[in-house]
């Protein structure tokens, strides 16, 4: 039998649902992001959609968690404004379909090369509402940009890939858009690469994209005209070597979104900067790709022809200095093991935020 | 202000607790003449005072580890505390409480420019952190007004900003990893010098958890670069409604200083007498401040002057050098230390949406002049976070209640036009019992269920952040 897809068209009804539920629910946004989605019957949050607030003095931004993030991103640029943590379209990498939204971003946390001047998504996120695994409505946070009223909710429902509740609303303080962008590249070998991206993090000179790849090794700074023409300059005289200015767009679409990393299973990998090319170093011998961002503090590799893609060399090599999660493919666990305290910790939060245990069960541990 | 009455089982125990806490500690490390833990009897929130049963200083985490356990096990509460700075009385003691104090644990454990972040034991105080790395050309970002004071501690335990979190962010912005312990005496590694959580963001819920959840003992915090140069713009506006309209238009403009100030009338004056640091006499004041090479602040400065200059100031003053940049800033940070020279104060904290900051100034105003007590306002506006600093006299009878009660008027205003109770220095027990006003049963009850997966028994930090009716049924059990 088909499963039966849920469509609430309101939160007061998603919270009905979940109370009805008699078994698991599978969540969705657009089903075009999660790492893993839960057993049982599928419950799709694209009737919660719409902008409930957006006012471009305040930097803030409100809408539903069904609400698409093209739609809000078409939203903001007519306003000169943008969500400054550039999540990533993962759809090709992913091999989806469907409609990325704002939930969904929240519920990863998708971060994209932003992140290391900017912050993730969670960064960003001051206000969140939704429901738990007994159908209760619950909000934290709010609208405004500084908040620490009672317990921080908010950060905690971010990347939580739903299993603590549902979410149904989400609160963004947004960016303007600046006036200009000047992203530098060159083509040295990776060591060198790495640590060029390296000594640009650690200038004051406000890179917000360090990364690596086929395309060599590519800074991105923004802002005002004369002061990125000024950052690019500075950074060129600090490094050294020979660094050509392009647009960049297209080269940091591809980073944050995984482009040309088709083929095997995908690795998305935090990691201790310096400890990326040790990362890499350890598939020495197994055929694979691998586009580090963050100043490689994220690499994404794709790894070919090993029965666990690739999990223990890779989880072995970034133990202590980070995690692996295997966004695509079969062979091992999704979501990296976690220490034993942080494991429990997390079991017990689940438990009480779901006690049936319904809410993409199991996905996490 | 209500607080629990203290477990007398506990109290009369209280020789055979510092007995035993002797037994797992350096014989320096228990403080139990009263004569000593007086130091301890209330943090910045200074209206209230309670002895505590005794304050232990441990100097590392397995003792604060031994410490918790032994707690745990005897069914006492404890009071984590950082440099005890909470101006909400977020470490105020009970009287059947032990004071866990991590001033002692203020090592360096590790600094790495490479991957950009630092490793310290807590009981580091801000200030110190930046301190550690200056030299190198490196910094911390979040700055509250304590720095010179507070510990790290306090900074994740209340999530502390301070005046350049509009551009840099919070204490959640800024941490990547903590050593928390637990009230069972578990130590948990949380994060590391890496981002993201492998599974869900603990970090993110121990960050402002105002020491519910545990006692964080050493912290990898993120270290920024220092930019080139930074320069400050003061200008005076002829009305409050006029310079909010100005912080509006900076933001809406893309503009991103790294701080946006504001002082009201009463304020500047009270400044000006106390620090003469040469402010203009007007209305309302703004320092903004933006960073950057000296080309880059030229250029930004410029748009400021442009926007700023269509809402007719009665004063704009740019720094010329190090010294008027300091003069600016002098009245701004001794605004405190000049409010209590006239007055005893109570510093509220609540954030408002930018947009209803001329709105919510005049509502002040009206309230304060219908109370009779004065009420300055210094402020982070470029984020909306108020300070309004009510003004009252501790040695006239009923006066500190006025002042509760007009205070707590003023954040259910914040509350009301969409904003929050506190924005940067936490609930402790200063707002505890308004946090109804913000939040509904279910979202308390939420937080709750956080709190009963760290701390099942509730020992830890008693009697803050949640109201007493509230968790009546799980403190009795």
């Amino acid at each position: 039998m088909t499963p039966l897809v849920l469509q609430p068209q309101s939160e007061a009804e998603l919270g009905q649902m979940v109370r009805a539920a008699q078994g698991p629910v599978s969540l969705r946004g657009g089903g075009t992001r999660g790492v893993a989605y839960g057993p049982g019957t599928v419950l799709e949050t694209a009737g919660l959609s719409g902008i409930t607030l957006y006012e471009p003095g305040a930097l803030t931004l409100v809408a539903g968690a069904g609400t698409p993030l093209a739609e809000v991103e078409a939203v903001l640029v007519a306003q000169g404004q943008r969500l400054a943590f550039e999540a990533p379209d993962l759809r090709r990498a992913l091999q989806r379909q469907g409609v990325s939204t704002l939930g969904g971003v929240v519920a990863t946390n998708a971060s994209g090369p932003r992140r290391v001047q900017a912050g993730a998504a969670r960064d960003h996120l001051i206000g969140v509402r939704f429901v738990d695994g007994m159908g209760t409505v619950v909000k934290s946070g709010g609208r405004v940009m500084k908040n620490v009223t009672g317990l921080d909710l908010v950060k905690l429902m971010a990347g939580s890939h739903g299993t603590l509740g549902v979410i149904t609303q989400v609160a963004f303080k947004l960016q303007a858009v600046p006036e200009c962008a000047v992203t530098l590249q060159t083509q040295v070998p990776l060591s060198a690469g790495l640590g060029l991206l390296r000594r640009a993090l650690g200038s004051p000179f406000e890179v917000s994209g360090a990364a690596y790849g086929p395309f060599g090794a590519a800074l991105r700074v923004e802002g005002m005209e004369a002061s990125v023409r000024y950052r690019a300059a500075a950074l060129k005289a600090l490094l050294g070597g020979d660094w050509v200015e392009t647009a960049g767009d297209a080269l940091w679409a591809g980073v944050r979104d995984a482009h040309g990393l088709d083929d095997g299973a995908l690795w998305r990998v935090s990691c201790k900067p310096t400890a990326a090319e040790g990362v890499v170093g350890a598939l020495a011998g197994v055929a694979h790709q691998a586009t580090f961002d963050w100043g490689g503090g994220l690499i994404w590799i794709a790894v070919q022809g090993v029965g666990d893609a690739g999990a223990a060399l890779i989880r072995g090599a970034v133990a202590g200095v980070g995690h692996a999660t295997l966004m695509r493919g079969r062979g091992a666990a999704a979501f990296a093991p976690e220490a034993a305290g942080v494991a429990a910790l997390s079991r017990a939060l689940r438990a009480q935020f779901d006690p049936k245990g319904i809410l993409n069960a199991g996905i996490m541990g | 202000m209500d607080m629990p009455l203290p477990d007398q089982r506990i109290v009369n125990a209280r020789d055979g607790l510092i007995a035993r806490l002797r037994g797992v500690l350096p014989a320096d490390a228990v403080i139990s003449d009263p004569a000593e833990t007086r130091a301890y009897e209330c943090d910045a929130l200074a209206a209230y005072r309670c002895a505590p049963l005794a304050v232990v200083l441990p100097r590392t985490t397995a003792e604060v580890s031994a410490v918790l356990r032994l707690c745990s096990q005897m069914g006492v509460k404890v009071v984590p505390r950082g440099a005890g700075t909470s101006l909400a009385g977020g470490s105020f003691p009970t009287a059947d409480c032990v004071v866990l104090g991590v001033a002692r644990m203020n090592a360096v454990i590790e600094t790495d420019y490479d991957n950009r972040f630092i490793r310290v034991q807590t009981g580091r105080t801000n200030l110190a952190v930046t301190g550690a790395v200056e030299a190198d050309g490196w910094f911390y970002a979040p700055d509250p007004s304590s720095q010179l004071a507070c510990a790290i501690a306090g900074n994740i335990a209340m999530n502390s900003g301070g005046a350049h979190c509009l551009k840099y962010g919070v204490t959640t912005n800024n941490l990547l990893g903590v050593t928390i312990v637990l009230m069972s005496g578990e130590v948990v590694e949380v994060g590391g010098p890496w981002s993201d959580a492998p599974g869900l963001d603990l970090l993110g819920v121990i960050c402002g958890s105002e020491g519910q959840l545990g006692v964080v003992t050493e912290a990898y915090l993120r270290i920024l670069p220092k930019p080139e140069g930074a320069r400050p713009v003061l200008m005076g506006f002829s009305s409050n409604e006029v310079a909010g309209a100005c912080v509006a238009d900076i933001i809406r403009a893309g503009l991103l200083p790294v701080a946006i100030e504001f002082m009201d009338r009463p304020c500047i004056r009270a400044c000006e007498d106390f620090a003469k640091a040469g402010y203009p006499d007007c209305e309302a004041l703004l320092i903004v401040e933006v960073e950057g090479s000296p080309a880059e602040i030229d250029a930004q400065l410029a748009r400021i002057k442009d926007i700023a200059l269509r809402h007719d100031p009665v004063a704009y003053r740019e720094s010329g050098s190090e010294e008027e940049s300091r003069k600016i800033w002098l009245g701004r940070k001794s605004a405190f230390g000049a409010m209590g020279q006239i007055a005893d104060y109570m510093c509220l904290d609540g954030t408002i949406p930018v947009s209803e900051l001329p709105y919510v100034l005049r509502r002040i105003a009206e309230m304060s002049a219908a109370v009779g007590l004065s009420v300055a306002n210094v402020f982070h506006a470029g984020d909306g976070n108020m300070h309004p600093l009510i003004l009252y006299n501790a040695n006239k009878p009923g006066d500190l209640e006025l002042c509760e009660a007009l205070g707590a008027d003023i954040l259910k205003l914040c509350v009301e036009v969409g904003g929050c109770l506190t924005g940067e220095h936490g609930v402790g027990v200063e707002k505890r019992d308004l946090m109804t006003v913000q939040f509904n049963p279910a979202d308390l009850e939420a937080q709750l269920r956080v709190k009963d997966v760290f701390d099942p028994a509730w020992l830890l930090n008693p009697a803050k952040v949640f109201p007493l009716d509230v968790t009546a049924s799980r403190r009795a059990s």
